[in-house]
Order: C-alpha cells, then structure tokens, then sequence
C-alpha cells in the first residue's frame, strides 16, 4: 500500500508538470511582463529541479499544508474540507439507496429464477447499465424539480434538512448503474449457491427455510456483492465529477472541473490526490470486511 | 480432407448459426446495432436538414413535423444533428475498445505466461492506475492532454487496457499448466505457436464478453467527456455535447435534452443486448 501512494503521488505531481506551458505565465497571462513572470516562478520554486520540487510539495502535504489556489486564493485546504463533506454525503447516500434498491430485488430475482419478475428485473438492469447517467439525472430533474416541483433543481442549501432534499436526486441518478451490477451479481449468486449440496444437507438436517435463506444462501452471496459495492464506491466517488456538474452541486468533483477549466493545478493536483486517497483506503476496508464475510480469507 | 469431415464441419457452423438465431438477446441487439450502424454511415438518407445551420426564424421550437425534435438556442434541428452525430459515437465506442482489446490481451498473454519482471512491472502499474477513481483518471488526463476528441481517444486508451489485460491474465495463468499446452510443449512447438495457436483461443472468451459491454462504456465516457466540456467540441454534432447545450434550458426546453440521451441509450441497450447474448452463447458453447 505504502509503495501504491508513493507512485501515485509521483504520478500526480509528473502529470501536473507535463502540461505543456509555463504556469507563471498562464497565471499572469500574456500581456504580463517578463521580470514578473520570473519573480513568480522564483515565488512557486518552478526554477528548482523537479525532485526537489517533489519533496517540497510532498513535504507540504504532510504537514497539513495542500498549496495556495491562485484563482479563489485561498488556501487549498480551506476549500477542499466543505466540499469533501458534499461528495462524501452523497456517495454514501447513493450507496445506502443502492444498498436498500438491490439486496431485496436481487434477492428476489435469484430465489424465482427465470419467472416474470426475474425476467423484468434482469431486463430494466440491463438497460440502466446502459443509460448515461447524466441523462438519467437530466430526466429526474425535468420530472421531479421542473414539472412537480418535489426536489430542488440543483445547487446547495443551508439547512440540514434542504441539503438532504437537494441531495435525494443526485444520490438516485447516481446509484442506478450501481443498483444494477448489485441486484445482477446478487442474483446470480443466489442462483448458483442454491443448487449447492450444502445448502441440500442444511435443509436436510432439518433447518429451517428462513435461517437456510439467510444463514446459507444469502450470507455467501454476500460475499461477492459486498466487494462489488466497495468497488462501486471508488466508482461513484469519480462519477461524483459528472453528477456534481449535472446537479450544480458544491462538491470536489465539481470543483475539479471548475480548477480544470481555471487552470488552477494546484487545486486539481490535491483533489486528484484527495480522490485516489479515498479509494485507497476503501480497498483497506474492503479487505478488512472480506476476511470478516468470508472466513476462509486471512488478512 | 474426407467428405464426412467437411460434412461434420458445414453441420457445426450451422448449428452455430441456429443457435445464435434462437438467442432473443442476441438478435434484438444486433437489430438495434444494424440501425444505429446505418443511421452512422447514412445520416443523409434520415435527415434532410443540415446539423450546423442556424436558423433564427425557429429558436427553441418545440417538435413538430417541421422540426421532428424540435430544435436548440440557435434553430438548429435537434433531429438532423442528432441523427448526424451516431457516427462520432459509434466510432467512441468501436474505435475506443479496439486499441486496448488488443494491447491488453497481448500483454495479458505475456504476463500470464512468462511472469517474471515484465508480470511485475505490468502488475504495478495496474495497482497504481486502480487506485484513481476511473472517472477522475480519464478527467486528469485530459486536463493534461487538452480537449478535443483525438485526446478522448488517448485517454480512453491509456485507462481501458487494464481490464483486458486482467481478464486474460488470470485466464492464461490457468491455460498455462493444462494438459494441452504440456503436450503442445513436449511436441517441440514454439512459445509463439502456442500462445497463439493454443493459449490465446481458450483464454480469449472471457475478453470478448467483456468487449461488448466496453463498447457501451467507451461510448458513455465519451458522451460524459464532451457532457463535461472536455470531448467534442461545438458546433460538431455529439449526443453528449447536444445534451450538455440542453442543460440549460431543461425547464422550457426538454426536447434538447431528451432526445439525443434516449439515442444514447437505446444504442448502450443494443450493445448490451448483444453481449448478453454473447454470453448465454459462449456458456453453452464451452458447456
């Protein structure tokens, strides 16, 4: 894991160096004057070597201090905290409605292999894997802001209670692909754990059919499909950029396209190293709750 | 060769063919495809309208049979630049897929067979990659790179090839202490003719079922790219761009909006379709 977040950092801080041009000189813009420019290259170290830039930024992030945007000029730490908050509270909300939306479906589908409802569950899966997501959150906003006025159309709020309405939207456009990959993979499972013998034998001690359901079926299709939800969630966290954008919302993912567009390298550089952080850490769990599912696996 | 063999041989492949027949899913995908694939290459023979001009006579008007899906801020037709626009999509999807099918099942093929340093420098790189969301990996590189459809396709190159590469990796790591490639060993058989020949046809299966739903990926991060502002540029006609326009007038508008998403949709649905399809297919055939 140690040598994964060196790598990445060195990544990060090399691409941000491969944009073609002089950064002193984007900031000012060209009409600037030369000794100006200079005197701001001096003032962000450009005129050091690249390893030693890298220590000195590296240096930086690990005392707490993430760099200066020069667009908001603000502290990059200052900026990223409240919008870490909307990007967090949405990813696991839109995980929780993924979580409540598959589990009983896939469920469901598996247990009544190939009757109707299986077949319609498998059939609207499909087709919203299919589906943009950017559409789909398009689509819920012209049905549930524009015409019935249920949600807010985009941005933020203040109050708690307005931040979660203005969050119920983006959450759900955001956990339909996700929904599902979790209702197909739980569903299969199910289908193909079912016909075990050790579910024949369970059943033939004479246990009953509710604790087989849970205890044997169900807990081993969890395995898989709690793994798939972890990797959904470094997923979700990402499409959080187009999600964000959709619904105007305040988080990381838009600020980074925002910093794109205002070339402001500092802030991207931090929050693509702030996003692969999170997933890092999300694959830690991951691992930690797979030998917790499956005893099998030792960490 | 014998005429029972050519016999045996003209038999299978009309079984194969029957049984592709008979898989609902295939079928209905591959009609969707074939459309979508004729409105890519014969946009002229659907719309009559030309997709850029501007019309200030007709700004926002909603769909009617002049304007079948009404058209934008400027009085272009919404329909004439959505039908114009399947082929830059198809090609995001098709062309996308391509370059990293074959990188990454070339490499999945070496570094499942050989191992060693090249296994572990592969491996690292895959390790580091992994640990940036994809959609943040694909939006730093074309921060780097610039917008423009030709970075697109570099960045969905440089993030695709991982999958492939995964897929066929384990599958030949498997392949690799059967009994056939010992035999084909023993036989003298070169290492080239045995990835080839040998290795590459049995690992390959599980590659192409994931191809088919790479294809709706690499087209619906193309669409999101331009969505974003960092794909296709305007005036060109692209669903992403066109509903990123919308975007702005949803709330008297919709049409703009509407329309080249649910294209973009029935075609992710075709290709789905298809590689469902595909799936069922190879099950049975390995069966």
């Amino acid at each position: 894991m140690i040598p994964v977040l060196f790598f990445v950092t060195v990544l990060i801080f090399t691409m941000i160096r491969l944009i073609p041009g002089d950064p002193a000189r984007t900031l000012l813009g060209e009409m600037a004057l030369e000794e100006d420019v200079q005197r701001l290259r001096e003032l962000m170290g450009l005129n050091k070597p690249y390893t030693t830039q890298y220590f000195i930024w590296m240096k930086g992030i690990l005392t707490g201090d993430l760099g200066r945007s020069l667009v908001y000029k603000m502290p990059v730490k200052d900026m990223i905290l409240p919008r870490l908050r909307i990007t967090i509270s949405l990813t696991f909300l839109s995980m929780l409605f993924a979580v409540i939306l598959s589990f009983p479906l896939g469920y469901m589908a598996g247990k009544n292999k190939d009757k109707l409802g299986d077949q319609v569950i498998r059939v609207t899966a499909l087709a919203a894997i299919s589906m943009p997501t950017f559409w789909v959150g398009l689509l819920l906003m012209i049905l549930f802001g524009v015409k019935l006025h249920w949600f807010p159309v985009g941005g933020w709020a203040e109050t708690p209670a307005e931040q979660f309405k203005a969050l119920v939207l983006p959450a759900l456009t955001s956990c339909l692909m996700t929904t599902a990959l979790l209702m197909r993979n739980l569903r299969n499972s199910v289908v193909d754990i079912s016909i075990l013998d050790y579910v024949d034998f369970a059943r033939s001690k004479g246990i009953t059919e509710t604790r087989v359901s849970t205890m044997h079926i169900l807990r081993n299709a969890l395995i898989t499909t709690v793994t798939l939800l972890m990797m959904r969630m470094a997923w979700m966290l990402g499409g959080s950029v187009v999600i964000e954008t959709v619904f105007s919302l305040p988080g990381m993912g838009k600020l980074m396209i925002d910093s794109i567009f205002g070339r402001d390298y500092a802030v991207v550089q931090v929050l693509v190293l702030a996003f692969s952080m999170l997933v890092i850490v999300m694959n830690l769990i991951t691992d930690i709750l797979y030998s917790f599912l499956d005893p099998r696996v030792a960490l | 060769m014998d005429n029972s063999t050519q016999k045996f041989r003209k038999r299978k492949k009309q079984d194969t063919f029957k049984m592709m027949i008979r898989n609902k899913s295939f079928v209905a995908g591959s009609i969707i495809v074939f459309i979508v694939l004729m409105l890519a290459l014969f946009p002229g023979l659907f719309a009559k309208k030309d997709p850029i001009e501007l019309d200030p006579t007709a700004i926002f008007a909603p769909p009617s049979s002049e304007h079948l899906f009404g058209t934008d801020n400027y009085g272009r037709d919404i329909y004439s630049r959505v039908i114009y626009a399947t082929k830059i999509d198809l090609q995001l999807g098709v062309f996308g897929v391509s370059i990293p099918f074959v990188i990454g099942t070339i490499l999945g093929l070496l570094t499942g067979y050989y191992g060693g340093l090249l296994d572990t420098i592969v491996m690292r790189i895959l390790d580091v990659m992994m640990a940036f969301p994809f959609t943040i990996l694909m939006i730093a590189i074309m921060a780097v790179l610039g917008s423009g459809i030709r970075n697109t396709y570099i960045a969905i190159w440089l993030t695709g090839w991982m999958t492939f590469c995964r897929l066929v990796r384990s599958e030949t790591m498997v392949a690799k202490n059967s009994e056939y490639v010992m035999a084909a060993k023993v036989a003298g058989f070169s290492d080239r003719r045995i990835l080839l020949r040998h290795v590459l046809p049995n690992v390959i299966s599980s590659a192409v079922v994931y191809l088919a739903s790479d294809i709706v990926m690499c087209m619906l991060t193309g669409a999101s790219m331009s969505f974003l502002g960092l794909g296709v540029q305007p005036p060109t006609p692209e669903w992403g761009s066109i509903l990123s326009t919308g975007r702005g007038f949803i709330s008297f508008a919709p049409w703009i909006t509407i329309f080249p998403g649910l294209f973009l949709s029935i075609t992710g649905i075709g290709f789905s379709l298809m590689g469902d399809g595909l799936t069922d297919f190879l099950r049975t055939k390995g069966r």
